[in-house]
């Protein structure tokens, strides 16, 4: 089992702030994921229908959309940053 | 000695003079200390307060990592970063960078470095509350900040 974890305006639409689902072993990297999610239904379609603007974390670390998921548990999708 | 930055995230506000005094306390070795402190605007009035989101134990470790980074690069003998979450209002302290060395220029170099990065890399997201009680949304990241962090490559 992921643990996906949702972020402003992503976490808004899917509708949930975090969710445990089993991966596809098909779903091997960020872009993978993020087309397997975007088919998960209307709210995920509505987050993900632009998904070169969607920010991944990787285990708490940014990750780009080509790098491999190995093995993370704890997935995080969120919009670009807007601290500080 | 290897320098450890001091981060926290936190709700509740910070002072600037005592943040600086702790991290100047008990040493002889800095010759300059800069900080930055980001504020809540009111956009011409029109702003209520901005809500904070962030990602627990992620926005720490981010943070830490453009500090260790910083004090890498310019030598710094000591920094000091905190960034706050919840409900802020305009006026309010947002975050504070304080970044200390034996010279001006790694201290002015350090807390602009870290600054330019935590906008882009630091795991927080500001939603607009407005004084006519509508909610405006989440704010858009900006090109400039992009664009800010070519300025270091």
């Amino acid at each position: 089992m992921t643990k996906l974890i949702y972020f402003a305006w992503v976490r808004e639409r899917i509708g949930v702030a975090e969710e445990e689902i089993s991966l596809p072993a098909d779903v091997n990297d960020v872009a993978a994921l993020l087309s397997f999610l975007k088919a998960r239904g209307e709210g995920y379609e509505i987050a993900l229908q632009e998904p070169e603007v969607i920010r991944v974390a990787l285990d708490r670390v940014h990750a780009e959309h080509d790098a491999p998921l190995s093995g993370a548990r704890e997935i995080a999708l969120f919009p670009p940053m807007t601290g500080g | 000695m290897p320098v450890s930055p001091d981060i926290r995230i936190q709700r509740g506000d910070f002072d600037i003079s005592a943040e600086q005094a702790t991290l100047s306390e008990g040493r002889a070795d800095i010759g300059a200390v800069v900080s930055f402190t980001g504020l809540c605007r009111d956009e011409n009035g029109r702003l209520e307060a901005l809500e904070l989101e962030h990602y627990p134990g992620m926005a720490e470790s981010e943070i830490a990592r453009i500090a260790r980074t910083a004090i890498d690069r310019f030598g710094l003998v000591g920094l000091t970063a905190i960034h706050r979450y919840g409900l802020i209002r305009p006026g309010e302290n947002i975050v504070l960078v304080i970044a200390a060395a034996t010279h001006r220029k790694a201290a002015f170099d350090g807390a602009a470095f870290v600054m330019d990065f935590l906008k882009t890399d630091a795991p927080f997201w500001k939603k607009e509350h407005l004084k006519d009680g509508s909610d405006s949304g989440w704010v858009e990241a900006r090109e400039a900040d992009f664009s800010a962090r070519g300025y270091w490559q």
